[in-house]
């Protein structure tokens, strides 16, 4: 189990490209999230636990994440906490099987009331 | 035929880690000229600098080769050792097996064999060696201080005290820098300007102070004892002993929309200004680039005005050059832009101000006459934000990878004056950590908490956003309570990273004195010569050197005139005996020696020789001011015609290193 969580960690680490050592613990990414309230667990948080190799935690529960990247903008360490979510999405659609989201899919889904910005984010987050 | 003896230090295990000492000893033993080798624990100590001194003695050894750490740490050392048993300083030389071959190797074969070929490349030299004798130069017993904040003022005075003549050369039309525009001063909180002006006011008056304000450095030559510096006094239009300070002037300028420095822009002065009631010198300054008169020939009131007769549009640009012996760099700081930092709503509302300007809001003599207002509405805030730590400690890019250091005590001196004076207003500061140490330091933002009833929440803002009713929405962590935070606040100040100041580059460019990335002076040794830098005779005092509070500068400030008044104690300094000399049989009289001498030591001579068909020729040759030569061989290298050398480090001796290295 322990190697494991382990190797979720590092894949993620990997997958995102991240150093979660640059971490200040300074707390930008929370003041600047829009969707915190939404969130079991916060940016700084993300950050944390897979610092600390809780992954499997995070990837029970990151669908509230907007990908706005305001966090990962403003971040003064340049640490980017939501490359980390889309990491942890990566992973839990792997896991699940080719269930993303296609191109061609996309125009039976829309309707007029629909933001362009919300397609553009549901792309990025779930055609990886 | 050199008679040269090996010495190996173990340096404890910093080089008989992973260099085996007694292989080198041994290996070196057989290279051409070697008479003697052996290895020691410590070559630095008495007993190692014994084991050197008899081998000399004894062998009667004409050279020696120390294979131990950098030159830079112990030459001196070893050629002091040298001296005592009676054998020329220049011809020792080092083998720096420790910082370039036993620290960077992690391995005993590598490390020994580098070692090896590093000491019979030393050796090879010092067969080629001769005996040097060292120079003198004379001292100008006169400093030149550049910058006149607290640092600059401060390094003056001890220097003038110990007797010597010092100039402050000063950009602005006043010395006092920085402190003149804080309000009050941590951790004491007494009044910045009671503490200064006195200082100030000591700095005009002693008598070996020259005040060059509204002045700038324009050219730097020469070297340690001799420097020749080029400043430039620009017009003031004003004549600077005639004015008399009264600010009449200032009162009749119809140009009165200029943005005034002094208050950072949050008020407005007229277009001919003293900076503020205490400046020093108090005299007049016209700005010429809002002055009627200057710019279209047609006002001409405050020289109508003027009792005393002071104004002259004609003033130009003066150049003066002085002589000195050594140069202190006290060029300070400035809070940097925050055109990288929207989410903070700086450039949106004029309610978010930087800390300087919050300082300038609460003095007296600020553009609020020290009330606490909103710079918006001029209406007393109720709730007030303070953000730390803005621009600092920032990889991102945006801002400054350091910690300005002094931040945290400033915005916790913001934080109990405001609670202090108004107690009806709700004070929050976001803070990453609070970093306060120093004497007294940590008691101080303690009582801001528990006295002062400062809300400090552990948690960076996110955002502000000003709001339609002029509120600002600070969106904040908070990172204990695992909560974000949505305060409405009327007031939001930054504690602003600080950076060294932009002039500073070029000057370092005109002293060649070393900076970091962030445009800090680098010190000689960042431990033991924190005051001076590594180029000869510059001197650093205050935050051009690095972030520092007050007292740090103060005590920097007088370690830098120490450094100084012991140079400037001497009547002559021993030069560098390993100067550039050219062979004038060779030299072709091309002049690119001339033009890459960057102390000007280079100069050409029209000199007779005999030709081979017995006639005289007259022929340009290049001769070498060896008082003013550094040494640093850009001269010897741009040579075409392999006639300029450099005594101790000649073409055959390089190529003979490089020799022994390829063998």
């Amino acid at each position: 189990m322990q190697t494991f969580k382990k190797n979720l960690t590092e894949q993620v680490l990997r997958t995102s490209g991240v150093n979660v050592r640059k971490c200040m613990r300074c707390g930008k990414c929370s003041g600047s999230c829009p969707s915190y309230e939404e969130m079991d667990y916060h940016p700084h948080q993300f950050v944390y636990m897979v610092e600390k190799g809780d992954v499997d935690a995070l990837m029970k529960s990151n669908y509230r994440c907007l990908s706005c990247m305001a966090c990962v903008e403003r971040c003064p360490r340049g640490v980017a906490p939501a490359k980390l979510i889309e990491a942890i999405r990566l992973m839990v659609v792997r896991q699940q099987g080719q269930n993303h989201l296609k191109a061609d899919q996309i125009p039976a889904l829309l309707d007029k009331d629909i933001p362009q910005q919300a397609i553009v984010s549901a792309f990025r987050k779930y055609s990886k | 035929m050199q008679k040269i003896g090996v010495f190996v230090c173990h340096c404890g295990t910093n080089i008989a880690g992973t260099v085996d000492v007694h292989a080198v000893a041994e290996a070196l033993r057989n290279e051409p000229g070697v008479v003697f080798s052996t290895d020691y624990p410590y070559m630095c100590s008495e007993t190692g600098q014994n084991i050197i001194k008899n081998a000399i003695r004894d062998n009667e050894l004409t050279g020696a080769v120390i294979c131990s750490c950098s030159p830079r740490m112990h030459e001196v050392t070893f050629r002091k050792t040298a001296t005592a048993a009676g054998l020329n300083p220049y011809m020792m030389e080092i083998a720096n097996i420790r910082e370039q071959c036993s620290w960077i190797h992690k391995d005993m074969p590598t490390g020994t064999a580098k070692a090896i070929v590093l000491g019979k490349a030393a050796i090879a030299k010092v067969n080629l060696n001769v005996p040097l004798i060292a120079g003198e130069s004379p001292v100008t017993k006169r400093a030149l201080v550049i910058g006149g904040g607290i640092a600059g003022i401060q390094t003056a005075l001890d220097i003038a005290e110990a007797g010597f003549e010092v100039d402050i050369v000063e950009k602005s039309p006043t010395i006092g820098g920085k402190m003149a525009q804080m309000d009050k001063t941590f951790p004491t909180l007494d009044c910045a300007a009671c503490i200064l002006t006195p200082k100030m006011v000591d700095a005009a008056q002693h008598e070996n102070i020259t005040i060059y304000a509204y002045s700038e450095i324009t050219e730097v030559k020469g070297f340690v004892g001799n420097f020749t510096v080029t400043i430039k006094k620009k017009a003031r239009y004003v004549k600077e002993n005639v004015c008399t300070g009264c600010g009449d002037c200032t009162k009749k300028c119809p140009q009165k929309k200029i943005k005034n420095e002094f208050n950072l822009g949050m008020n407005n002065r007229s277009a001919i200004y003293i900076p503020f009631a205490q400046a020093v010198p108090k005299v007049a300054t016209i700005d010429p680039d809002h002055c009627t008169m200057l710019k279209t020939g047609k006002c001409g009131i405050c020289a109508k005005v003027c009792t005393a007769n002071a104004i002259d549009y004609t003033q130009k640009d003066e150049y003066i050059e002085e002589k000195y012996g050594a140069i202190v760099v006290a060029t300070g700081y400035n809070p940097i832009t925050l055109e990288n930092f929207d989410e903070f709503a700086y450039s949106r509302s004029p309610d978010v101000v930087t800390s300087l300007e919050y300082e300038r809001i609460l003095n007296a003599a600020g553009p609020t006459d020290g009330k606490l207002v909103r710079p918006s509405d001029g209406v007393h805030p109720k709730t007030i934000v303070f953000i730390q730590c803005v621009g600092s400690r920032d990889t991102s890019g945006c801002g400054k990878q350091y910690c300005s250091k002094v931040c945290c005590m400033y915005t916790a001196k913001h934080a109990m004056l405001t609670r202090e004076k108004y107690p009806d207003t709700d004070v929050y500061v976001f803070y990453i950590d609070v970093r306060t140490a120093g004497k007294n330091f940590d008691e101080f933002y303690r009582r801001a908490v528990e006295d002062y009833d400062v809300h400090y929440i552990k948690g960076m803002v996110g955002k502000v956003a000003p709001m339609a009713d002029g509120k600002l929405m600070v969106q904040a962590s908070d990172l204990i309570l695992n909560e974000q935070l949505h305060i409405m606040a009327d007031m939001v100040v930054l504690a602003t990273a600080i950076e060294p100041d932009k002039s500073a580059r070029s000057l370092a460019t005109m002293l060649t004195a070393s900076m970091d990335t962030n445009d800090f002076f680098t010190e000689a040794h960042a431990k033991l010569r924190p005051v001076e830098s590594p180029t000869a005779g510059i001197f650093l005092s205050g935050t051009c050197q690095g972030p520092k509070d007050i007292p740090e500068t103060v005590s920097q400030a007088g370690a830098a005139a120490v450094k100084v008044i012991g140079l400037l104690a001497k009547n002559k300094l021993t030069c560098n005996p390993c100067v550039a000399h050219s062979d004038e049989q060779l030299c072709n009289g091309c002049s690119s020696c001339e033009k890459v001498c960057p102390y000007g030591a280079i100069t050409y001579l029209e000199k007779e020789f005999r030709m081979p068909d017995r006639t005289t020729a007259i022929r340009r040759v290049a001769s070498v001011n060896a008082a003013v030569c550094q040494g640093c061989g850009a001269c010897t290298v741009t040579c075409p015609s392999g006639a300029m050398d450099l005594d101790g480090f000649s073409n055959r001796q390089i190529m003979a290193e490089v020799d022994a290295i390829c063998r």
